[in-house]
């Protein structure tokens, strides 16, 4: 050891461990395993058990049992029949536990912390001042939206039973984001914690038997992915919540497409961290170190490819350099440690093969001068240069301490660089000239946009992605939504099938013949179109009689029009008041041909009073228009001298599809939220009654909608609504059809994970205010993306 | 002295020639903004990112106090307070303690009064080797006529005063007046002579971080030894951001000219934990290096006293009492 002489001229840090002896202790007594929570009870470890290794010694610290599908069945059962008591509770009642829990969590706030290290190999700082305090503060939060819930919420009741799957890398606070808004809102749990971090969600369990909430509230199954599916697949679990990868998030999303459950994803993300040439640089790095430093850069939101304006890149990457030097990477329980271990040697190799790859492709890997510990899951922190949009290190997730880099020269430049990825997470943007700032964080396509800061968090505010970054938030008003459903839209009579097949042929029987012919086109990009295919079908009216042809949309058609759709996106930045104009004008036209309409609605033999639909078509116009500059985001308190902005934003282009019931209705109900809220939309018309829409486009094209904001296509439903669901450039799909179709739709939107609203083929009242529009279609029209901004001289 | 420990000990104090500086360099600064919020955060998370404990945390406490000016800066300052002080000064540590350390000699980076005061110091700290250190410029205002202020400087020198804290013209800062602000500074820096420079921008004055680099920069370019926080007569005195800004401006001009400029937070410093998180910063920020008297200093007087109890129960595992220290 050096003497005090000594260390007064090297002037090393030397050693400051945490102590970890009551947590070694209390290990010690449960050295038989871990096994489940259910029913309030803790079940022994049988079976198979899967070690838990602590990465950053290797050392088996706890066996955990891998749960059955009887384990889940019972987990089930028991959070089934705690349901109807724990949901009936006043919520001032729930809030009383809620508080407990985050009470408890701050008494127990060091066991946790290095509980927590010990499992995960992060360092001892994070789990002490960043997860463990943000779990409290998660706690406290959602009690008070327990004790709010029926104020704040008359419409909404809890979703029933949550299936909750949560990865290693924040086990305890992903838990916490899990479970707390869950309870809040009435919901019983059962919970699945990552096989590789199963340790603070058995001392949590441990904790809601110390607080004394009443069992089966809250279940935990430990286990690996299997578990995990037979968690989702159960038919007993109402809603689904994953926080994960996006692979296992396609996964569950076929899995349960079509049952109905309600589900939040929050996947993987390659998020940028923009530097522009007037941003602190200085400030800008110690951004890099919070961004893809931060826990060994096992964070999905993690600024990992860092976009730097050529001017100063330069000297960026060399004030980067510099800063690696002073990191400190080792035993995640000693004080002084930037990183810790990641949380395997399995992923250890993964991180590393990745980093070899990028080599490989011509990019130079910059590592921190650090000596690892020999031992353990370790990994040094560094940064590519030289690195490019196609190598495969800029588009992969490496959740690993490395991040690419990328130069730009103009704003436009940057903008098209960070959007050109598959996620939209998060994004950083470094900048001290306002307006440059916030013209980034509007444009760039991620649910969190942190301005001269990275990886804040906050319960108040929402937290989740755009694109194949999932669906859904967590955290605050937003957040609770998905905890909460009306439950309408899935409650009515089951829709019968369309009993109208397709016919191409020529139909013989006509009943009235017009004195001219009328041709239906599709509408696409603004204009009429006639269908790829060469073909139409016969339309048949009351009485079964054919009144007529309309175009036979296929896949080109569909192709088409979600270009022409996407070309429009002029239309999410126009004014909410010039929207709102275009939809009085839209109704004002309407209204002018309102005998011709309803003469046709007459026509289809579907509609048994054509005059109230007309006149409920005539009002939904208005009551959008209205909400089109209303229907706002909101400013969120979370720390003190930043201003935490939710703004709704359009998805971009979200198809729609019509039911066969109120042909003028229904197709107008759906069009009009998205459009009202800045989407363009590929609208696919009752397949039975589509001469509404051959109309309605006359309507559109003199009401000033600009061309590709509405496209109508007319045809077989199932047909058009697989190619949009497969579509990867259509951003969000409502399908209103049958059951079948709503599987088929919702196993087909797996591949960009476009969030998909289907009506399991259930009839609803169109002309039903309640039921045909409301804020929840506004909500469903748009994603929040939640910004930070500091402020302060 | 084993030969590794003597190495050592001259990497730590090798000399580097005196920061000469540069002609006014507007585009080093003028655009340069500074994060507020950014950082904010840093200067929080500083401390909690680093732990320094047991020996080596006596060890930084003792480190810390060679870089102590020890100071007194009152209307009534006499003779007789000034002697005391240089008491202190050459024996800021009990004897035993440091003997319990391992510690032959130490003492503290210097001694620091006001211009009349010099004489009285430089006589008490006679064969010490402790420089004394004087204000001068119309401290702690600055607004006295330029002419007074270069004479108030020759007049310290004269009485033998080895480092000269000067104020600097605030008003040139909150005008952007830079041109002005780094005429005046050549001059007080040829007036210093030999004595080195040490530009106090009573960053409390100007407020933003921003205007903390600016002056730094041209506190600098005007040819400074050390730039200095705080007249310790300001509202807010030295905090982490504000001096996390100025090493960070000390080390753009490193970077830039290869001149060694030496960093002084002042005023509000008072615990053994003040003297810890400042050293944490400066090693973080620029190096082990800087944190040595002749690149750090740490203006203060009560903090001894703490730093004092600190170490006795490092050794005996006793927290201590004031009254078992000898007064400054």
């Amino acid at each position: 050891m050096p003497s005090i002489k000594d260390i007064m001229q090297t002037m090393e840090y030397g050693p400051a461990p945490e102590s970890n002896a009551e947590v070694k202790a209390w290990l010690s007594t449960r050295s038989a395993g871990i096994g489940h929570f259910i029913d309030g009870k803790f079940t022994s470890a049988d079976g198979d058990l899967i070690d838990v290794v602590n990465p950053a010694t290797e050392d088996v610290i706890s066996r955990v049992a891998k749960g059955s599908a009887a384990d889940v069945d019972a987990a089930v059962a028991a959070a089934r029949a705690a349901f109807p008591k724990w949901s009936a509770l006043p919520g001032h009642e729930r809030a009383k536990y809620l508080y407990a829990i985050a009470r408890h969590i701050q008494k127990r706030e060091r066991f946790f912390s290095v509980l927590e290290t010990m499992d995960n190999g992060k360092t001892i700082r994070e789990t002490r001042d960043i997860d463990i305090p943000l779990v409290a503060r998660h706690f406290y939060h959602h009690a008070g939206w327990a004790e709010l819930v029926a104020d704040e919420f008359p419409q909404h009741k809890p979703v029933g039973v949550c299936g909750q799957i949560i990865p290693w890398n924040f086990p305890l606070l992903m838990l916490a984001w899990k479970v707390a808004p869950a309870l809040a809102a009435g919901n019983t749990v059962v919970l699945k914690p990552a096989d590789l971090t199963p340790m603070t969600a058995h001392a949590f369990a441990e904790l809601l038997v110390e607080i004394g909430l009443p069992a089966g509230v809250v279940n935990i199954v430990q286990g690996d992915g299997e578990t995990g599916a037979a968690i989702a697949g159960h038919p007993g679990v109402d809603k689904v919540a994953f926080t994960g990868s996006t692979d296992v998030g396609r996964i569950i999303r076929r899995q349960i497409a079509g049952s109905g459950k309600k589900l939040s994803l929050e996947l993987g993300g390659k998020s940028p961290f923009i530097v522009l040439e007037d941003a602190d640089l200085d400030a800008a790095v110690e951004g890099v170190v919070d961004a893809i430093w931060f826990n060994q850069g096992e964070v999905c939101c993690a600024g990992s490819r860092l976009l730097v304006q050529e001017g100063v890149a330069p000297r960026f990457f060399e004030k980067l350099k510099a800063r690696m030097a002073t990191l400190r990477v080792g035993d995640p329980l000693d004080k002084t440690m930037d990183m810790g271990a990641v949380v395997s040697m399995k992923q250890l190799s993964r991180i590393k093969a990745l980093l070899k790859a990028g080599e490989q492709e011509g990019a130079t890997l910059n590592l921190a001068p650090v000596a690892l510990p020999e031992k353990g899951a370790f990994c040094t922190p560094g940064f590519f240069t030289n690195s490019h949009p196609a190598n495969s290190v800029s588009q992969v997730e490496i959740f690993g301490p490395v991040a690419t880099t990328l130069t730009f020269r103009t704003l436009d430049e940057a903008v098209a660089l960070a959007n050109d990825t598959r996620y939209g997470l998060a994004a950083s943007v470094w900048s001290e000239n306002v307006n440059r700032a916030i013209e980034l964080a509007a444009r760039v396509k991620a649910g969190v946009v942190w301005i001269n800061a990275t990886n804040m968090f906050d319960a108040a505010a929402p937290f989740g992605g755009y694109r194949e970054s999932g669906y859904g938030r967590e955290g605050g008003r937003t957040g609770m939504l998905e905890y909460l459903t009306t439950g309408w839209d899935k409650q009515g009579k089951v829709r019968a099938t369309s009993a109208a097949p397709i016919d191409v042929a020529p139909a013989t029987g006509k009943a009235d013949h017009a004195a001219i012919d009328v041709t239906a086109k599709l509408y696409i990009g603004g204009k009429q179109a006639r269908p790829d295919g060469g073909q139409s079908y016969t339309v048949f009216g009351k009485g079964g009689a054919a009144i007529g042809e309309a175009g036979l949309a296929n896949r080109k058609d569909v192709r088409n029009a979600v270009e022409a759709a996407n070309k429009a996106n002029a239309w999410g930045g126009v004014t909410a008041h010039n929207r709102a104009q275009v939809l009085y004008f839209l109704a004002e036209n309407l209204e002018q041909r309102r005998d011709e309409f309803v003469a046709a609605l007459a026509a289809t033999g579907a509609v048994a009073k054509p005059e109230d639909e007309f006149e409920a078509a005539i009002r939904r116009c208005f009551w959008y228009a209205a909400q089109a500059d209303k229907f706002d985001g909101s400013v969120t308190a979370t720390k003190s001298q930043h201003v935490t902005m939710t703004v709704n934003e359009p998805y971009g282009t979200i198809g729609v599809v019509a039911p066969d019931e109120a042909p003028l209705l229904a197709l107008l109900s759906l069009i009009l939220p998205a459009v009202t809220m800045g989407n363009r939309v590929v609208a696919v018309a009752s397949q039975a009654h589509p001469l509404i829409a051959a109309r309605l486009y006359q309507v559109f094209e003199t009401s000033d909608i600009p061309a590709g904001v509405v496209n109508l296509l007319t045809g077989e439903r199932d047909v058009l609504a697989k190619t949009l669901a497969e579509h990867d450039d259509v951003a969000a799909l409502w399908y209103c059809g049958s059951e079948d179709g709503s599987r088929m739709v919702e196993v087909a939107s797996a591949g960009n994970l476009k969030p998909v609203w289907s009506d399991l083929g259930r009839l609803r009242d169109w002309r039903d205010t309640r039921f045909g529009q409301g804020q929840e279609y506004l909500r469903r029209a748009s994603q929040v993306k939640t910004i930070w901004l500091p402020y302060g001289e | 002295m084993k030969p590794q420990e003597k190495s050592l000990e001259s990497t730590m104090t090798d000399h580097f020639p005196r920061p000469e500086g540069t002609p006014l360099t507007l585009d080093w600064f003028e655009t340069h903004a500074v994060n507020l919020s950014a950082a904010q955060r840093r200067a929080a998370t500083l401390p909690t990112r680093r732990s320094v404990k047991k020996d080596w945390q006596a060890a930084w406490l003792l480190r810390a106090i060679t870089c102590i000016d020890l100071t007194t800066l009152a209307g009534d300052d006499t003779e007789g307070r000034v002697q005391r002080l240089c008491a202190k000064a050459k024996a800021p540590v009990r004897a035993d303690i440091l003997e319990a350390l391992g510690i032959e000699r130490l003492t503290v980076g210097a001694v620091c009064v006001y211009p009349t005061m010099v004489g009285h110091a430089v006589k008490a700290l006679e064969g010490s080797g402790i420089p004394v250190a004087s204000v001068a410029t119309g401290f702690p205002a600055g607004l006295t006529p330029l002419p007074l202020r270069l004479g108030e400087i020759r007049y310290a020198v004269e009485q033998g005063a080895k480092e000269i804290d000067i104020v600097i013209t605030r008003e040139h800062v909150l005008r952007g007046n830079w041109s002005a602000l780094y005429d005046e500074m050549r001059q007080m820096r040829e007036a210093c002579g030999d004595a080195h420079m040490k530009a106090i921008l009573a960053t409390g004055d100007l407020k933003t971080l921003s205007n903390v680099y600016k002056a730094s920069m041209v506190a600098m370019q005007a040819g400074s030894d050390f730039i200095k926080t705080s007249t310790g007569k300001e509202d807010v005195n030295a905090t982490l951001p504000v001096s996390l800004t100025m090493v960070r401006a000390l080390r753009d001009y490193k970077d830039r000219t290869g001149q060694m400029v030496g960093f002084k937070p002042a005023g509000g410093l008072k615990t053994a934990k003040d003297a810890m998180n400042w050293l944490i910063l400066m090693k973080e920020e620029l190096g082990t290096r800087f944190m040595m008297p002749d690149l750090f200093r740490i203006g203060a007087s009560s903090m001894l006293g703490d730093i004092e109890r600190q170490l006795e129960h490092h050794i005996t595992g006793r927290y201590s009492a004031a009254n078992r220290h000898a007064l400054a």
